[in-house]
């Protein structure tokens, strides 16, 4: 057997040792079961929750908010980072607001965003797009202004106009950037959603999470914990698709 | 530019003769507050479908004088002439870069079409239009290859594939070969040579290589150190007419009367300037 091969069953090995020992110890009442809980109860919650749909109601509320919220927050940091990066004037409009206001944590302005937006759905998808904007904002800035200066050279060269330099030199030339600005952002996104729905909402995993804590069904609470894990695994590797789609010339 | 002659760059004026003049030419940048002449006067006539080379020691601005006839850098003084046919709409100029240039994200085939779709040709017409060439650059059956998927050689046949489709009255090469490895090197020499003398296109053609410009060039531009100077311009057609074969060219007694020529031309001007950087 090899090194690599003995790596691999480690790996796999370590999280199955410590969910049996996680077992172990709530069988054995080391550990106070009304807050941790057993593995196996969690899991039997997650089927019970899964069998009556009262899991998928919360997975798809919290999943729909992020891609909205995501999707919105995704073109209008492009949009804005593509104009910044290529225009001298809307850098000294937008770039010291932006670099002012970056700081902010950005479940702080939740209150403000409720009053602007109101309870519903509106406030969840603006609270996401906030923190968006400004990741993917700066990585698409920051991608045009690195883009090699040769193929300007070459666009200039052959006289490509204002549009064609944008849509075929300055967007994908600063693509790979753009797609690092979105993977960033998407683990962002799944953290909001879930302090954004612990504190104001009636669904969602945020929502499962804190209630369930609050009526001490720590079961429930681990399924939520579960279910934003996969969750947060499944939408990085849909961007990873995205990007061998997208920027297929990325060397891996 | 903040000097007294401003540089004029005459767009398509029709005149008898020649493909390119340049008179008096001269460049000058800032350097820490101080002046640096890169150009100082450089007068030269380039006829029509005539290859020239400019060979020069480094720094000596053969450079930005192509960079200045491809108008991405300006002159400080003189004048750039571009003879076109009466009625021709083909674009002046098109660029064959030293590096690699080749768009990423483009297919080899959207990459050859560049210019064509920056004079607005609709896509089925350029790619038409640019198949005959990608064949003959050596490029067909790679038509939709991304360039991260070929050599740094199929890259640069690409960008010689690029500028050849774009038609223009003048291309301009600043040592497209100069990063490929020595036997690709030949190869593309050759094939150069090939589709140039098919297409007979008025070519400039920078390069640090006196070889190189023995084997390729109709007439040698020799460049003195910093401020650039025309030294000597030697005529090779005369030697070497065409067709030419690279193999019959190197193995020929007059090739090394050439380059010893030359040799001693330039070595003057890499010995001074390369004092020139040691003082500095």
């Amino acid at each position: 057997m090899t090194r690599k091969h003995v790596n691999r069953i480690i790996a796999v090995a370590t999280p199955i040792l410590l969910l049996a020992a996680w077992e172990l110890a709530a069988r054995t009442n080391a550990i106070d079961t009304r807050f941790f809980s057993s593995p196996s109860a969690i899991f039997e919650e997650f089927f019970s929750m899964a069998r009556s749909g009262a899991l998928w109601t919360h997975t798809e509320a919290s999943l729909v908010r992020v891609l909205v919220g995501f999707a919105i927050g995704t073109i209008v940091g492009v949009v804005l980072g593509l104009a910044i990066g290529l225009f001298p004037t809307a850098a000294a409009i937008f770039e010291p607001l932006v670099n002012a206001t970056f700081p902010i944590p950005k479940v702080g302005l939740l209150p403000l965003v409720i009053i602007l937006f109101g309870l519903g759905e509106a406030s969840k998808y603006a609270i996401i797009a906030i923190a968006v904007v400004y990741l993917v904002l700066i990585n698409t800035v920051s991608g045009v202004r690195t883009i090699d200066r040769i193929y300007l050279d070459v666009g200039r060269n052959y006289h490509a106009g204002k549009l064609m330099m944008f849509t075929d030199v300055a967007l994908p030339g600063a693509l790979p950037m753009i797609m690092a600005g979105m993977k960033i952002s998407m683990g962002v996104s799944l953290i909001i959603i879930v302090t954004a729905e612990s504190l104001a909402a009636k669904s969602g995993i945020g929502y499962l999470i804190w209630t369930s804590w609050q009526v001490f069904e720590v079961e429930k609470m681990y399924v939520g914990l579960f279910v934003s894990a996969i969750l947060g695994f499944g939408l990085a590797l849909l961007l990873d698709w995205t990007e061998r789609l997208l920027v297929p010339w990325k060397r891996r | 530019m903040g000097s007294a002659t401003e540089s004029k760059y005459h767009e398509g004026v029709t005149l008898p003769a020649p493909k390119l003049r340049l008179a008096n030419l001269t460049r000058r940048f800032i350097l820490r507050r101080r002046p640096v002449d890169a150009l100082a006067g450089v007068s030269l006539d380039v006829a029509s479908g005539e290859f020239l080379a400019i060979v020069g020691p480094s720094g000596c601005g053969k450079t930005t004088l192509l960079r200045i006839v491809a108008g991405l850098e300006t002159a400080t003084g003189g004048e750039i002439e571009i003879r076109r046919e009466p009625g021709s709409t083909r674009p002046l100029n098109a660029m064959v870069f030293q590096q690699e240039s080749v768009f990423p994200w483009m297919s080899v085939r959207d990459n050859a079409a560049f210019g064509l779709k920056a004079r607005h040709i609709p896509r089925r017409e350029r790619y038409a239009l640019v198949q005959p060439i990608l064949e003959t650059a050596g490029l067909k059956g790679f038509e939709d290859a991304l360039p991260y998927q070929l050599s740094g050689g199929m890259k640069q046949r690409v960008a010689l594939a690029r500028a050849f489709a774009n038609d223009p009255e003048i291309l301009l090469m600043d040592e497209p070969f100069a990063a490929l490895d020595e036997q690709t090197k030949l190869i593309l020499q050759a094939e150069l040579l090939r589709i140039w003398e098919a297409s007979g296109k008025t070519v400039l053609y920078v390069t640090h290589s006196i070889d190189e410009a023995i084997t390729l060039a109709d007439r040698i531009l020799v460049m003195s150190a910093r401020p650039g100077r025309v030294k000597d311009l030697i005529d090779v057609a005369s030697i070497f007419p065409r067709p030419r074969d690279v193999a019959a060219v190197k193995s020929s007694p007059r090739y090394g009367e050439l380059f010893g020529r030359i040799w001693g031309q330039l070595r003057d001007e890499v010995l001074a300037a390369a004092q020139e950087h040691d003082a500095a």
